[in-house]
């Protein structure tokens, strides 16, 4: 099995093929069917926020260890025209729509490590960590 | 991939069968909310069982299936929701509040089947 795959994100299917993939690769790290379900769909949000804002970008899923557990790390990186605003981009709204509409604090909720870096022309990288179970 | 719609008396059943793209939700929106007309529907239910992720998108495109079906007079229902995806939308913040859902297919039925034999519709 390997460690890493790298999915260009150009369109809308290339968003349903990064999500399918990465489940693929964190199956075999004994994630529980939720935290798969949970990484998917991370997944599907911020690679949609490719597609929308940036038209094209690429999302990398890897395999990360510690000592006790394994994980896969998303990095989902583009060259668009980055976020200004990034406190209001996080701003959790929960429900009601506040913020930049982009779904980062709901994203950020579904996965257990979760950085962005941005600024204005110069891209978005957002990166995340969903871990497994710790081994025994 | 194009999401099947099957006509079964006045009700409407869409049944997704694998992951949509964007595209793939916009064509199903597209499609019931013209077939509710050409064929005088009064119920539609979306059958997601096959669905393993239901995002922002997902989500925003099924409220607005039924509120525009709720315009041209049928009522929708959301079906087969799966435990693992309706933790993911509660954690992601995704209510679908204001639309009917249902456990399976045949619940979804016998609650359509309920507001048609309504008071409201004359009784049966």
């Amino acid at each position: 099995m390997a460690d890493e795959v790298r999915v260009a994100i150009e369109s809308d299917a290339d968003v349903v093929v990064a999500r399918q993939r990465a489940r693929e690769l964190a199956a075999g790290l004994g994630l529980s069917g939720t935290d798969l379900t949970l990484l998917a769909t991370a997944i599907s949000e911020i690679a949609r926020n490719i597609t929308t804002y940036a038209e094209r970008g690429e999302v990398a899923v890897s395999v990360v260890a510690t000592g006790r557990r394994r994980g896969v790390r998303v990095v989902a990186s583009d060259e668009g025209p980055g976020i200004a605003n990034l406190e209001l981009a996080l701003r959790d709204g929960y429900t009601s729509g506040v913020g930049l509409g982009m779904g980062l604090p709901g994203t950020r909720r579904l996965v257990d490590e979760f950085d962005i870096v941005s600024a204005p022309g110069e891209g978005t990288t957002v990166t995340f960590v969903k871990w497994g179970p710790e081994l025994g | 991939m194009a999401v099947p719609i099957l006509k079964q008396g006045p009700v409407l059943i869409a049944s997704v069968q694998s992951a949509l793209t964007d595209t793939d939700v916009l064509r199903l929106q597209d499609d019931v909310v013209e077939q509710v007309g050409r064929f005088r529907s009064r119920g539609l239910i979306v059958d997601v069982t096959a669905l393993d992720v239901m995002d922002s998108f997902v989500s925003r495109s099924l409220r607005a299936i039924a509120h525009m079906t709720r315009l041209r007079g049928a009522e929708t229902v959301i079906v087969g929701i799966q435990p693992e995806v309706a933790f993911a939308m509660v954690q992601l913040g995704l209510s679908l509040e204001d639309v009917h859902t249902a456990l399976d297919l045949e619940e979804g039925l016998a609650f359509l089947r309920g507001q048609l034999e309504g008071p409201e519709n004359g009784g049966g």
